[in-house]
């Protein structure tokens, strides 16, 4: 569980990447994220036992970590940590379902095998899209596009609040680890019956703290929203963007490209 | 614990999305009703402390093994429901877009597993009954232990309930209940004694921070909790009903319920223009039209020529999601030396 712990700590890593410059931080927020919705949608659409069928959509990500300039490292490495929920789930497919269903250059598969091939891409796709969302757009313009599709004005301005938090209680929090890991000879994980004083310590301090922040914006004017600046305009361009995106996916979605890419190579070599 | 994408249909994710999303709109505007300028941080500085409390991991004794405070209820204790609620919802969705934890599809999913069953159930209806006016301790105790473990153990079944109604996994709903229910109520168990030590802490150091909940609670009108519970398992189910009836891609649920009602296979309606149109249209876009991978087909039949041909496509597939992945690879490669040139 320290990798969760340690995750924290790198969430500053996506705002170095949004603060950059490239034709998909170009893009209108709104195109984008209506984009990964849609593909999200249709990605979970594709039947239980679809493999080949979704490669189309690894375009998606190919394209965006290109167009963005987002390293594949920094997408990888975020996925890794939620993967072995996912393995979890997915190996009880090939233990349940063990009944052969394709059978190429003489090994079976178990259709438990191709769902769960199916589940991994699945998760691959509908991730790292979401990551590469966020890193190409930043979360405060992703917040204010969420506002101007009419999300809840409450809801926002707490995602937009939380976010600002984070940072500064993830320091409270590494000082308590440290301070106990100090007294207890380097012990990591903390005994039980002590657990729940420390979480109360570092709440009254998180809340001390939270207030006297709070009292600092009152006095700069916070009347209990934030003022969202939307810094983007709708140009043709995003129009194109989303339309392009749409029609490839619904495209893929509706013809088996692979396949029928693969019966034409088959033809043309026979 | 969280609902992952990759186990979701379209139908049970959108169905749960808009479930989530009424509820958060309903919490905004209850929040809205009543201005208290100090809560909207306060529930900021809360869900920031779910990060925080992460990072605390504790020994859990006997197992060799570490969790961490998931915090529903504590939201729900030191908020009251509304705004732990809406709290907890930013949370899983700063989850699902920096951490991948669950996906954007089981947003919806995972802030009804793991938002209301906590703030809409334990909280009011198991919590404050068993904690009374919270003077006493060990009754503290007690109603922390069992709201936390009543809350994830509806957690669980939602779970359940949601994978197999999505139908990606194979689990069968028994086995997997057999094994989610049991770990469950464990954590709960655990979440429970350690929320309870950490409002015992608060309530000794800082009570007042306690009163705001309770007095926010006091100033709402109880609403009957059920109802809401009641109307927003309607709009779930007939959402995803309304979205999986028209997303099904493959009528055969539809085709098993018209050949039961008419006690003919196909109704009669060859000839008329729009059904024919239709048909044509649906053994276009229908999926592996002629080797549908489907168990029951592949079993029952066992012609040699099918066979084969369902090699040659099988192999067919492999071949071309190899080349269209590579070609995607190729876009994306050129796309990144162009831009390279570009700087």
């Amino acid at each position: 569980m320290t990798a969760r712990s340690e995750r924290i700590r790198t969430v500053d890593e996506f705002d170095l990447l949004a603060a950059a410059d490239s034709p998909l931080h170009a893009i209108d927020p709104r195109a984008k994220l209506l984009t990964v919705l849609l593909a999200v949608a249709v990605i979970a659409s594709y039947p239980r036992h679809t493999v080949a069928g979704m490669a189309p959509l690894f375009l998606l990500p190919a394209a965006w970590l290109a167009l963005g300039r987002v390293p594949l490292g920094f997408v990888l490495r975020r996925l890794l940590p939620a993967l072995p929920f996912v393995l979890l789930m997915a190996i009880f497919n090939p233990l349940i379902d063990r009944a052969p269903l394709v059978e190429a250059g003489g090994i079976a598969l178990s259709g438990g095998w191709i769902s769960f091939a199916s589940i991994l891409l699945r998760f691959l796709l509908g991730m790292s899209l979401a990551i590469l969302l966020v890193a190409c757009t930043g979360f405060n313009t992703l917040c204010s596009a969420l506002l101007r599709l009419h999300a809840p004005r409450v809801f926002v301005v707490q995602l937009l609040l939380l976010y600002r938090y984070i940072f500064l209680l993830a320091d409270e929090a590494r000082r308590v680890r440290l301070a106990y890991a100090l007294r207890s000879g380097g012990e990591r994980a903390v005994a039980l019956p002590v657990a729940g004083s420390m979480l109360g310590q570092l709440l009254l301090r998180v809340m001390g703290r939270g207030q006297r922040i709070h009292q600092a914006m009152l006095g700069r004017g916070f009347t209990g929203d934030l003022p969202v600046r939307h810094t983007f305009r709708w140009h043709r361009r995003d129009t194109l963007f989303l339309l392009g995106w749409a029609v490839w996916i619904i495209l893929a979605r509706a013809v088996n490209i692979p396949d029928q890419l693969g019966l034409f190579v088959i033809k043309a070599l026979a | 614990m969280h609902m992952a994408d990759a186990l979701l249909s379209p139908a049970v994710g959108g169905g749960m999305w808009v479930a989530a999303a009424a509820l958060s709109a309903r919490a905004s505007v209850k929040l809205r009703s009543q201005p208290s300028e100090s809560l909207a941080p306060m529930m900021a500085v809360l869900g920031a402390f779910v990060f925080a409390a992460q990072m605390i991991n504790f020994s859990i004794p006997g197992t060799g093994s570490s969790g961490h405070l998931g915090g529903g209820l504590l939201l729900a204790i030191l908020l009251g429901p509304h705004a732990a609620f809406l709290a907890l919802a930013s949370v899983l969705t700063i989850q699902a877009l920096f951490f991948a934890d669950g996906g954007l599809l089981a947003l919806g999913c995972n802030m009804i597993n793991l938002g209301v069953f906590p703030c809409y159930i334990a909280y009011p209806l198991i919590y404050r009954p068993l904690a009374g006016d919270g003077s006493s301790p060990s009754r503290r105790l007690a109603a922390c232990i069992i709201a936390s473990m009543a809350g994830m153990a509806m957690g669980a079944f939602a779970v359940v309930a949601e994978t197999g109604l999505s139908g990606i996994s194979e689990l069968p709903v028994g086995a997997f209940i057999l094994l989610m229910v049991p770990i469950h109520l464990t954590i709960g168990l655990i979440e429970g004694g350690v929320t309870a030590t950490v409002i015992g802490f608060i309530s000794r150091a800082q009570p007042e921070l306690l009163t705001v909940a309770n007095r926010m609670d006091r100033t709402r009108q109880s609403r009957p909790v059920r109802r809401v519970a009641v109307c927003l398992l309607g709009v779930a189910l007939l959402t995803g009903g309304l979205l999986s009836s028209f997303a099904s891609e493959n009528p055969d649920g539809l085709e098993w319920s018209i050949e039961k009602m008419t006690g003919k296979k196909e109704i009669d309606g060859i000839g008329h223009p729009i059904h024919t149109a239709l048909a044509s249209l649906q053994s276009k876009t229908s999926f592996m039209p002629d080797y549908d991978f489907r168990k029951d087909d592949a079993a029952d039949k066992d012609d040699a020529r099918e066979s084969a041909a369902k090699t040659g496509t099988s192999l067919a597939g492999v071949l071309g999601a190899c080349m269209t992945l590579l070609l995607a690879g190729g876009v994306g490669l050129f796309l990144r030396l162009r831009s390279r040139k570009h700087l």
